[in-house]
């Protein structure tokens, strides 16, 4: 398949590895930002390919994962309201609440419903005007555009019967928070492509400077990830840490302008809290006051939450690159997809789940005695 | 072969991993995947325990007589919508029972057939289906031999569901079951994977954009045959339907005690699955066929059975994409494209609601 295939060449990924083995001469922990290339890099098992040296540590780059617990309890309570339709990106349903998740309140009778665009919950809201709409409007730089968009359309038609639950996040501020733990361990990143492709690269600009680490946009397919890791490597080596970008195909460095208005329009930044991570300042996206009637927090007075996390789960750590999942003593045994205690175990950007479902030895040594 | 023979459990050492029942109903315990197995292994054997049912495959395999075995199994079928490219519901429900019984190395005799329909319900609909399902059944020579018709009050279902059963004597000679998988053996596919789960969800118009591609079901009876009447070295067969390929290599590599691995490059998509999965993040492993089967046959026989399927309608793209071997235990690998390996894992939860 054109424009797939030219990114998957062995060829290609063996000269790349041979370029990166060449360069390496020391040890290099290097952090992917963006769940979907975690997911690539296990599904194609790039670690075992790589030299020992470098070692690639999961970023806070899920969205599903950092969506915090008190924001999937208000969800699970709106989903059950008898005229509300629910309408979420399908990762969602899944994500252990307190209590449950939005399957189960499906199940229970919400109508809960997948949908692959909010555009798609901005029809429903017009095919039911007896319902009220709620769209769950989660993710980073990259669905935003999207998601304000749907608020805009929604205030354009006049509709009164859509709302979001917003918990949007960005990504500059959660790299400064982990550049600041105590305990970090990352030497370089590899800056999330799709992310770049709506903001562009010049944000992380002061934090290459501030931190001396080399960020590299990096795309998702395995030639991409190889080739980010190869020019951080580089840089690394040489002392250098510089903004670069490996994913020109689909990044420029002022990013989609008209995207970024389009969010400007609608969001404002915010404190918010990550889910596992804590609060980190102006790094989330709320709804300015204009767009209030949209807000689904205000609309449905949601009151009694009493977030209860899993005391098992260790997603923070994992979320911050300081454990991975293998770590984790519930990995594999009281933690699967289908009984998961975090919601990095559930979506398909989780560190948790990329491990269980393409990992080698890892469920090996996290099976039961 | 006149015994049943002792199956293998699918529990033990083969499989680490605890499946979780649940205390409501999802739309995952019908996905075919580890959701579902937690609801058989959790709820239904306890209950119904008999070694037939615990080897788990998609027909019961019993002896009448000595000299006589069925293959006997049963189908529902929910698909939505009941007109799909390539196929409908009527189709679906005699070929999706046919294959059952194929799979156990049978010659499926007769069938029945089960409708629960809706209030409301256009006739026309209903006998578009009914003619669907004789030309299917005249395809694959069954006869239906006996139906039954309930009608629910509107609301209370969609449409039309349809049940089938199916009956099919067991080849003399032959012993095909998922637990008969050896290291050495080679993994054949019938054909390129997931058009049906796809081309059922471009119906719904869920996909938002348009791919010209239609359901692959179709009765694998007559391939099964040919296969078997060119090699006596095919152990397993299996239709890789909900779950898709990945699930069903699980389920055999559990079974059977054994490792599957898989060369990724030799697994044929169409670029139309290819493109949908890829925009929708599907792996099209784990989509759902209709048409398809995978069959774990001896090394020395791969090739003419190869050859047998290849001269077949169904199974004209038919290609090697792997192999049985010891290790791991129960586990299904893949060699990538790039040549590092990783794990294929069963379905977990739900892909597609509906899709047969």
């Amino acid at each position: 398949m054109r424009f797939v295939d030219e990114f998957r060449d062995p060829d290609l990924a063996r000269a790349t590895l041979a370029e990166i083995r060449k360069t390496v001469t020391r040890p290099w922990v290097l952090m992917e930002i963006c769940g979907g290339q975690t997911h690539s890099i296990m599904r194609y098992g790039l670690e075992q390919l790589l030299p020992r040296e470098v070692e690639l540590v999961h970023g806070p780059g899920c969205p599903v994962c950092v969506t915090p617990l008190e924001q999937i309890d208000k969800a699970l309570e709106i989903a059950s309201r008898p005229e509300v339709i629910f309408a979420s990106y399908g990762d969602m349903l899944r994500v252990p609440g307190s209590g449950m998740d939005l399957f189960s309140v499906r199940a229970a009778g919400g109508d809960v419903r997948v949908v692959y665009s909010p555009l798609d919950a901005v029809r429903l809201a017009q095919q039911h005007t007896d319902r009220e709409v709620v769209f769950f409007a989660i993710g980073f730089e990259t669905t935003a555009p999207a998601n304000a968009m749907a608020v805009e359309h929604a205030k354009e038609l006049g509709l009164e019967n859509f709302s979001v639950l917003v918990s949007h996040a960005r990504v500059p501020p959660a790299m400064h928070a982990i550049l600041r733990s105590p305990d970090c361990r990352v030497q370089g990143f590899l800056a999330a492509g799709h992310v770049c492709a709506v903001m562009g690269y010049w944000e992380y600009r002061p934090v290459a400077e501030q931190y001396h680490v080399p960020i590299v946009v990096t795309g998702f397919e395995p030639i991409d990830i190889l080739q980010g890791i190869l020019m951080a490597v580089r840089q690394l080596e040489g002392g250098r840490a510089e903004v670069e970008n490996a994913y020109p195909r689909a990044v420029v460095e002022g990013g989609n302008e008209p995207a970024q208005e389009m969010i400007d329009r609608v969001f404002m930044v915010c404190d918010r809290k990550w889910r596992g991570i804590g609060n980190i300042p102006s790094s989330g996206w709320c709804l300015r006051p204009e767009y209030a009637r949209y807000d689904a927090e205000l609309r449905f007075a949601v009151s009694g939450i009493a977030p209860q996390e899993s005391e098992l789960c260790l997603s923070g750590a994992i979320l911050q690159g300081l454990k991975k999942p293998p770590d984790c003593p519930a990995f594999g045994r009281e933690c699967t997809p289908e009984a998961p205690q975090g919601a990095t175990m559930v979506s398909s950007e989780g560190a948790c789940a990329a491990y269980y479902r393409y990992g080698l030895s890892e469920r090996a040594t996290a099976s039961p005695q | 072969m006149s015994q049943v023979k002792e199956p293998v459990t699918f529990e033990g050492a083969v499989c680490p991993v605890p499946v979780h029942l649940g205390d409501t109903i999802v739309l995952g315990h019908g996905s075919g995947g580890r959701l579902m197995r937690g609801l058989i292994e959790g709820l239904f054997l306890p209950e119904l325990d008999n070694p037939v049912l615990r080897a788990g495959n998609d027909a019961g395999r019993v002896a009448v007589r000595d000299d006589v075995l069925l293959a006997i199994s049963t189908d529902s079928h929910v698909v939505w919508p009941l007109f799909f490219p390539g196929g409908d519901i009527g189709r679906l429900a005699v070929c999706g029972t046919v294959n059952d019984v194929a799979m156990l190395g049978a010659e499926p005799l007769y069938l029945t057939a089960s409708f629960i329909l809706e209030e409301g319900l256009d006739t026309g609909v209903l006998h578009r289906v009914v003619q669907s399902m004789k030309r299917a059944a005249v395809e694959a020579g069954v006869e239906i031999i006996a139906g039954d018709t309930k009608v629910v009050e509107k609301g209370k279902a969609d449409g039309l569901y349809i049940t089938t059963a199916g009956v099919g004597r067991i080849y003399p000679g032959v012993d095909i079951g998922g637990h008969r998988a050896q290291p050495g053996d080679l993994m054949l596919l019938s054909g390129p994977i997931g058009d049906h789960g796809i081309a059922v969800l471009g119906a719904r118009g869920e996909l938002g954009f348009e791919a010209k591609l239609e359901s692959d079901v179709a009765p694998l009876n007559h391939l099964v045959r040919a296969m078997l009447e060119a090699s006596p070295g095919v152990h397993v067969l299996r239709d890789p339907t909900r779950g898709g390929v990945a699930t069903a290599l699980n389920e055999i590599a559990r079974a059977s005690g054994v490792g599957i691995v898989l060369e990724e490059r030799a697994i044929p998509v169409r670029p139309a699955v290819q493109a949908a999965c890829e925009m929708l993040g599907f792996d099209p492993l784990f989509v759902a066929n209709e048409g398809k089967l995978l069959a774990a046959v001896a090394p020395e026989h791969a090739k003419a059975t190869l050859e047998a399927m290849r001269a077949q309608p169904y199974g004209g793209n038919a290609v090697i994409i792997g192999e049985v071997t010891a290790e791991p235990l129960g586990r299904v690998l893949m060699k990538t494209v790039i040549g590092s390996h990783r794990v294929v894992d069963e379905l977990s939860g739900e892909l597609l609601p509906r899709i047969c």
